[in-house]
């Protein structure tokens, strides 16, 4: 692109990529400012349709983008990110300015210190553009779930952005963001990359800190980037991974240095299919659009086998035990009284008062001893408010698995599960360096299509639950677009701690193509 | 399996939610469906597998035991639907007030 007039560069900003403004951020040819602006104004005009944005600070981004500006002018060191804007799934706090996880709960909630990945992005000089609309508590594939309306995918608006992280996926694929976080805890990261066209990273479990990542299920969540290409994406994590001391689950190695590694091409890559990723209930423009794609990698020398991970086919069902279990124990906290919703005490205690009175009148003995007490009726109403129908399904869900004399069928059974799950892509790593297949059995489906039929949703993340189970590391990068226009997604998976080789080998693939690169047209 | 109304209104009490009684009604169907989808990994074999609680091996991590600054009080209240400066107000517990 060429850079002819200052006007030119305002009218454009927004379709370079995170790498390419921040190239010319650095030699300032454009400021900071004028580059915030930009999305801003880009925000302004298509999020009324979207709704990708829960809360966008204006006036807290310009300003930290002017400071940045003004440090970069004075010839002051700045961070590795410094001037750029990112959107923030609303999952990660954010010091005392709202943290909603897109729930009635915590509306009102402001924690009192910043995520560490937050904490990271401020000290890396990037520009907190705002918090991004999601599943409640992460807790969807559709963002249907979101207790302030869905958002919408920006190819065709009828349909879902794909969930949880749908806010941060739209907002990049709308040209809101250049960059973005969400988190995956089963797809949560790489489902909406797919169905938005953007690039998507899961990172391994303990390679970016969760402190300040509110839980949902702890053995499983992992907070990533989204953007628009493999390189932005590589520049995102090399500044959010890495050890850190108040989250003991975080892996204390040396972060490689992504951004500088990822234009070195793989020589001699193997590459794995699972025939388990290519049977039943995968679509077959999405089958033919990933078999495209490995045949690139193909052209590149790669070499191709099958494979096979043979509990594939048991990942759903480990993991709607396993997420729920940990869901119910981490939801535990909103009870009304630390922070949060709660429910209002006077209607509370007059319905308390109702139902005594009714229970005398019929000489209800064993009913009156059965009542609440004004304690427990009162997380009892706060947690029937405050939570949606999918938060409330997997609490009770979890705490059912949980329960006395169920703890071992579902619970611990799901844990030897998992192991197995884990051992077949030990095995599968011993013989290929990534694995590649789907990340989604179809493309974006409509509004409305599934929110009857909770199991269907779960089933939808077939393809990318295991990678959260086992722990390993997973991407998704746009390959190519269904009949309708919608886009598809490739999934790549490493072995642990191999993020280097999945953003390498995402490069290599969008060096020779151009799928990450399309554009939804929202003047239609 | 499927779960029964009565079980799930005992599983509301220990999950600490009021369900109403259309809530109760879906809830009870919905479970039963997915209870019955998982049943799926009663056909596995899992006699002498190590459960795998967590993605690493996860060890005891030590820091030194000295005083640090923590959350202040008002900072750790300022959230609270409820509060007397001091401590967090919940409705009584003992006797009735």
């Amino acid at each position: 692109m060429e850079w002819s007039s200052p006007r030119d560069a305002a009218m454009s900003l927004t379709d370079l990529t995170a790498t390419q403004l921040l190239d010319r951020l650095r030699k300032a040819e454009i400021t900071s400012v004028g580059v915030t602006q930009a999305f801003l104004d880009r925000i302004d005009k298509v999020d009324t349709t979207i709704r990708a944005f829960l809360r966008v600070d204006r006036d807290g981004a310009l300003a930290q983008a002017e400071a940045i500006d003004a440090r970069r002018q004075a010839g002051k060191p700045v961070g590795p990110l410094a001037g750029l804007p990112v959107a923030i799934k609303d999952v990660l706090c954010t010091a005392g300015e709202p943290t909603t996880c897109a729930s009635r709960m915590l509306e009102h909630f402001r924690p009192p210190y910043d995520a560490t990945v937050v904490a990271r992005l401020r000290a890396a000089d990037a520009v907190l553009l705002g918090k991004t609309n999601m599943d409640e508590f992460a807790m969807g594939g559709s963002n249907e779930n979101s207790a302030f309306g869905p958002v919408r995918n920006p190819w065709d608006t009828d349909r879902i952005p794909g969930g949880s992280s749908g806010g941060s996926a739209a907002a990049v694929a709308a040209r809101m963001a250049p960059l973005a976080l969400g988190s995956d805890t089963g797809g949560s990261i790489r489902c909406p990359a797919a169905l938005c066209g953007v690039t998507g990273l899961k990172p391994t479990y303990g390679r970016v800190s969760r402190y300040g990542l509110v839980a949902f299920a702890s053995s499983l969540d992992q907070v990533g980037p989204m953007t628009r290409s493999a390189e932005d994406a590589a520049l995102l994590l090399s500044v959010v991974a890495g050890h850190d001391p108040a989250d003991s689950t975080s892996v204390n190695r040396p972060v490689p240095d992504y951004a500088k590694a990822i234009k070195q091409p793989l020589s001699g890559l193997r590459i794995g299919l699972a025939r388990e990723h290519f049977g039943e209930g995968l679509d077959a423009e999405v089958e033919r659009a990933v078999r495209e794609a490995i045949r690139v990698y193909e052209s590149f020398g790669a070499t191709v086998r099958e494979i096979s991970l043979p509990h594939s086919k048991y990942a759903v069902a480990t993991y709607y035990i396993i997420a729920p279990c940990e869901a119910s124990s981490n939801l535990a906290r909103y009870d009304g009284a630390h922070y949060g919703y709660r429910t209002d005490e006077k209607s509370m205690l007059a319905e308390l008062e109702t139902e005594r009175r009714a229970l005398e009148v019929a000489g209800d003995r064993d009913g009156l001893e059965a009542m609440d007490n004004a304690l427990i009726r009162m997380y009892r109403r706060t947690r029937a408010e405050g939570f949606g129908p999918e938060v409330k399904r997997r609490v009770m869900l979890g705490t059912y698995a949980l329960s006395a004399g169920y703890y071992d069928a579902y619970y611990l059974k799901a844990l030897k599960v998992r192991r197995l799950i884990r051992e077949d892509f030990d095995k599968a790593f011993e013989q290929v360096d990534l694995l590649a297949g789907p990340v989604t059995p179809t493309p974006a489906f409509k509004l409305g299509d599934k929110v009857d039929d909770p199991l269907s949703m779960y089933l939808f993340d077939l393809f990318t639950i295991s990678a959260n189970l086992a722990g390993i590391a997973a991407m998704s990068i746009p390959c190519g677009s269904s009949g309708q226009g919608l886009p598809i997604g490739l999934q790549l998976q490493a072995p642990p701690f191999e993020e280097e080789r999945l953003l390498r080998a995402a490069r290599m693939y969008q060096s020779a193509t151009n799928w990450h690169t399309m554009e939804p047209d929202l003047e239609k | 399996m499927a779960i029964s109304r009565e079980e799930v209104e005992k599983v509301a009490l220990l999950a600490r939610l009021q369900l109403d009684d259309a809530e109760l009604a879906t809830m009870t169907e919905q479970l039963g469906d997915i209870l019955a989808y998982v049943e799926l990994l009663g056909e596995l074999d899992t006699a002498g597998v190590e459960p795998m609680a967590h993605a690493l091996d996860v060890c005891d991590v030590f820091r030194t035991d000295a005083a640090r600054e923590s959350l202040d009080r008002e900072k750790a209240l300022a959230n609270a639907p409820k509060h007397d400066g001091k401590c967090y107000r919940v409705p009584a517990v003992l006797g009735e007030s």
